[in-house]
């Protein structure tokens, strides 16, 4: 026991570093997919006819692609047309447009729940439509969105050691180097698997303290 | 002086005709009501005066001035008509006290202390000081309506429109609300009010306007057109209407 402990501990370190190349794979492919949906959210309800449709066949091809398919066709595919990404970049951007598909459609059911009359309470007012947008439209779907962004944030973040796929070292590929040189998949393997445990719940946490200070009767988000 | 003017507004919504060739004209003080059956034009009215849903024909004039050209900026239009909506419309991610501040912080662009100092007074008018930093969740309808009367007050209007204000209120709400209207009236405060709540009609109004099908069919005092009504459909609709709500004429 004593011995399967240290030998743990000695090889934590290498571990946790996997662990923060995940977790910065996870940040940057919510942003990435966030800085899109966002746009992708607004046309599909603000936008001229035509672009709701490209961005309606945007969702449904993102959301129907498995997520390895996508992380092969940019990193082993796009090279044949000459676009060379480096495999951290190309999981990012695979992760990203896929949660760019799924968060759009958080906010944009986020807003729609919001209902028109908001709007026009705010127009009557003398409010620009922007100013109605920012000051009232947008801090209501942000607490509306909260509770699925949050879901949708641990999904990628479980879905990061789809890098390993492509190469970069991560919590298991790391994992991977040290079951080779000391033949034991079974104590390393849990421990990978208590790592991410602790993410998800740590970040679960997290947003859940957002999710409290920002939380006003009408608005229950962290229940 | 006529406040407000408004001629042969037509309202289209793609093949069907809400509003079919509206006229009349509102004097300062005026307290009219619009009565009339369901989905007849009436709410499709109000949200064309303040040009929340603007006409496919005709002209609005307020204080004479077109607010249906081109060139107007609707905004500072909006400023000088308040607005009262069936569902309150409140903002539900803010107080009570931050609603009504709301338009003063933002629109009329006042100081932090001088537009919250409005807005309390604002709140006490219509009785609900206490309640000032309840969010609308925590409110009554009754008191979230009189919020959003207070909301719609504080931008100091010359006219004020009232969408169906008591339409969504349990029966025993209902008075307070028309209690903030009735003394709004009495202050000569100039308003439109859509409404189905004749004893409030016949005590306040000094215009009815009977609505059907987007046409004006028929308008006068309450005297008129509550004990002599002209014409045929308001008098089968004014019928109707007593008898839902027991009223002994």
């Amino acid at each position: 026991m004593v011995e399967t402990l240290s030998f743990i501990w000695k090889n934590l370190p290498l571990l946790l570093k996997g662990a923060v190349v995940a977790v910065n794979i996870t940040v940057l492919s919510i942003l990435f997919g966030m800085f899109i949906a966002i746009f992708v959210a607004f046309f599909r309800i603000y936008g001229a006819s035509w672009i709701k449709k490209v961005l309606y066949v945007y969702e449904w091809v993102f959301r129907g692609l498995p997520i390895l398919v996508l992380l092969f066709i940019i990193y082993f595919g796009l090279p044949t047309i000459g676009i060379n990404l480096n495999p951290f970049l190309s999981v990012v951007i695979g992760l990203g447009l896929r949660s760019s598909a799924y968060q759009a459609q958080i906010y944009r059911g986020a807003i729609l729940s919001i209902g028109n009359e908001q709007m026009e309470a705010g127009l009557s007012l003398g409010l620009s439509k922007v100013q109605t947008m920012i000051f009232i439209i947008l801090p209501q779907a942000i607490r509306i969105s909260l509770p699925g962004f949050t879901n949708e944030f641990t999904i990628v973040l479980k879905d990061s050691p789809l890098a390993y796929a492509v190469g970069i070292a991560e919590i298991l590929k790391y994992g991977r180097n040290i079951i080779v040189t000391s033949f034991r998949p079974f104590e390393i393997y849990l421990t990978c698997a208590i790592i991410y445990f602790i993410l998800f719940h740590l970040f679960y946490y997290v947003f859940k303290l957002i999710a409290r200070k920002f939380e006003v009767p009408g608005f229950l988000l962290s229940k | 002086m006529e406040i407000l003017e408004v001629k042969d507004l037509v309202k289209r919504f793609g093949d069907n005709t809400v509003l079919d060739g509206v006229s009349f004209s509102v004097k300062k003080g005026d307290v009219k009501v619009i009565i009339g059956p369901s989905g007849t034009g009436k709410s499709t009215l109000l949200r064309c005066i303040n040009m929340l849903n603007p006409p496919n024909e005709g002209k609005i004039f307020l204080e004479g001035v077109e607010i249906t050209g081109k060139k107007v900026n609707i905004h500072k239009i909006r400023q000088k008509i308040g607005m009262v909506f069936q569902h309150f419309a409140l903002f539900k991610h803010l107080t009570a006290l931050d609603n009504v501040a709301l338009g003063l912080l933002k629109v009329k662009k006042m100081d932090k202390k001088s537009a919250y100092e409005k807005a309390e007074r604002e709140l006490e008018k219509v009785g609900l000081l206490e309640h000032k930093n309840k969010y609308p969740a925590q409110l009554s309808g009754g008191q979230q309506q009189r919020v959003g009367i207070a909301r719609a007050l504080a931008m100091d209007p010359i006219l004020m429109l009232f969408d169906e204000p008591t339409s969504a209120l349990d029966p025993e709400l209902i008075g307070d609300v028309l209690g903030v209207m009735q003394k709004l009236a009495k202050e000569g405060m100039t308003m439109i009010v859509v409404t189905h709540e004749m004893g409030f009609a016949k005590s306040v109004a000094n215009e009815i306007i009977f609505m059907e099908k987007g046409h004006i069919l028929e308008k006068g005092t309450p005297k008129d057109v509550f004990y002599n009504p002209q014409n045929e459909r308001t008098r089968s609709f004014l019928s109707k209407i007593s008898e839902l709500y027991e009223e002994e004429e």
